[in-house]
């Protein structure tokens, strides 16, 4: 048996053997650990506006956001939010908890390199692409309402 | 000269290195797991008093090899040489520990399989006489491996299934010749640098089996020996999955092994830990060797052991380059002379039986 055939039969007789992620019970936990979060931001958008009805729907948004990252990154920094992370999976993750969780995790994690070295180079280790992702989309949705 | 080599790759001491001393300390949880009562240390402490989790692993390290000395009664200064290595960039856990002890130091990369490596080497000092006593010691901490290897401690990520746990963990074992410990290094077996083509750096279990299958196979070839003929045959830390493969690996490879085989991965852990498929690390078979497996040989529970500590040698950089996973495994024959034999066999290998039951029952063919 030649070396490319063997490791080709070895790597699928190894991933028929191997455990895989329960998908139904991951989704349903996402599902709903998602949509509490969702649904708790929508609490605080309500609260704002009782409390100051002036307010513009985007600056609502912006205040709503900047409470769901205040609350992750405290829950970050008391150890509880990789707790809950690991049960809800993609619910925390696509949230802007995620987001927020990807940076406060590397800023406390390289803390002891230093604070420029560390901290604030290896901050967006994790989110690095997301921020990239999210200025190369606006590039090209820029670039297509320029044109329409 | 005569050549004290049998077959292609396994050497003999004919001078019988001796264990004279030796010393495990683990983490937290690891001493709350299954063999929490045999080991010499536990701290309760990840951090254990210092600054960062790096000086941790080597304080770790060093309070393994200060404790093999105490413990053993050994006189400082007939220790010649002090070996040994870890999973960290450049070894410094090691290397820095070892400035503290003042001694030639021969530092080893052998990922997780540095225990058996440093065993092999040490034994052969001892054994050509150039050494009256050698240090042979790893180390691993969960934090400083999953920051090198993996994501932030805090990232709220979830592991696969397939995932194994680093172990918190250090080892220390002492060689030396003309002592009255009754347990000694016979032959060991230097393992090749196998890939099958695993490209997950997740799945180690199934990265480092084939490479564990490779050594004990040729163990076998070069000594004319079955796997009846030991007590024990115990991986380093090929956990649930990878020990399955082995079994597999092994049968293929027309050895069939009973109830005398286990890996340290998966007994050093119990399942309601969370560790999905157990044990990993240098630090993992570092620290069960030398308390439960040790122990029980000293009891004279195992009178004759293969310890195949299994490494898997990737790099950050290797793995993010979609390079697959090269891997070693090194045997050691470990000894007992065999005079007053208390057979207990039957309670103790309970636990290692209860260890063994297969998952999914598929098999490795052409």
């Amino acid at each position: 048996m030649d070396r490319e055939e063997r490791n080709k039969k070895y790597n699928l007789y190894v991933s028929s053997k191997s455990p895989k992620s329960r998908e139904w019970p991951n989704l349903l936990y996402a599902f709903l650990i998602g949509g509490l979060i969702c649904c708790f931001g929508q609490a605080i958008t309500d609260t704002l506006q009782i409390w100051f009805p002036a307010m513009s729907e985007t600056e609502l948004g912006a205040w709503t956001l900047t409470v769901i990252i205040f609350i992750t990154c405290i829950l970050t920094g008391i150890g509880v939010f990789d707790d809950i992370a690991k049960f809800a999976g993609a619910g925390t993750i696509v949230p802007i908890t995620g987001f927020a969780n990807s940076i406060c995790s590397s800023a406390m994690e390289f803390r002891r390199e230093g604070i420029i070295f560390g901290m604030c180079v290896k901050m967006f280790v994790v989110a690095g692409p997301v921020i990239v992702c999210g200025i190369v989309s606006s590039i090209l949705v820029g670039v297509i309402y320029l044109i329409l | 000269m005569k050549l004290n080599r049998l077959g292609e790759s396994t050497i003999i001491f004919r001078n019988k290195p001796k264990i004279v001393s030796r010393y495990a300390i683990v983490g937290k949880k690891e001493g709350e797991g299954p063999l929490g009562s045999y080991f010499d240390e536990i701290i309760k402490d990840d951090l254990f008093g210092q600054k960062t989790y790096e000086i941790a692993e080597r304080e770790i390290l060093q309070k393994a090899i200060e404790g093999a000395i105490k413990k053993g009664n050994i006189n400082f200064a007939d220790i010649d040489f002090m070996i040994g290595g870890d999973l960290l960039n450049q070894i410094i856990s090691s290397s820095f520990s070892a400035r503290h002890f003042e001694k030639p130091f021969i530092g080893l990369y052998g990922a997780c399989s540095t225990m058996s490596e440093s065993l092999a080497i040490g034994a052969a000092l001892v054994d050509g006489g150039y050494a009256k006593k050698t240090i042979c010691s790893t180390v691993s901490h969960f934090a400083t491996a999953e920051r090198q290897y993996r994501f932030p401690l805090e990232l709220g990520n979830q592991r696969p299934p397939v995932s194994q746990w680093t172990v918190t963990g250090a080892g220390c074992t002492i060689l030396g010749s003309d002592e009255n410990s009754k347990i000694y290094i016979p032959m060991a077996t230097f393992g090749k640098v196998t890939d099958y083509g695993i490209k997950d750096a997740n799945n180690m279990g199934a990265a480092m089996a084939p490479a564990a299958a490779n050594s004990i196979i040729e163990h076998f070839k070069d000594t004319k020996r079955k796997p009846e003929d030991y007590d024990l045959i115990i991986t380093g830390d090929l956990g649930k999955l990878g020990s399955e493969i082995l079994r597999d690996l092994m049968e293929y490879n027309g050895y069939k092994f009973t109830n005398n085989y286990c890996d340290c991965g998966q007994i050093i852990f119990a399942r309601d830990q969370k560790t999905f498929q157990g044990g990993s690390g240098a630090g993992c078979s570092a620290s069960v060797l030398n308390s439960f497996i040790l122990d029980q040989m000293e009891k004279g529970i195992y009178n004759r052991i293969l310890f195949v500590a299994t490494g898997a040698l990737l790099s950050t950089i290797s793995t993010q380059q979609g390079e697959s996973i090269p891997c070693i495994a090194h045997a050691i024959v470990i000894e007992r002379e065999k005079e007053v034999v208390n057979v207990d066999n039957n309670s103790n290998n309970e636990y290692i039986k209860r260890k063994n039951g297969t998952s999914k029952k598929i098999k490795f063919s052409k």
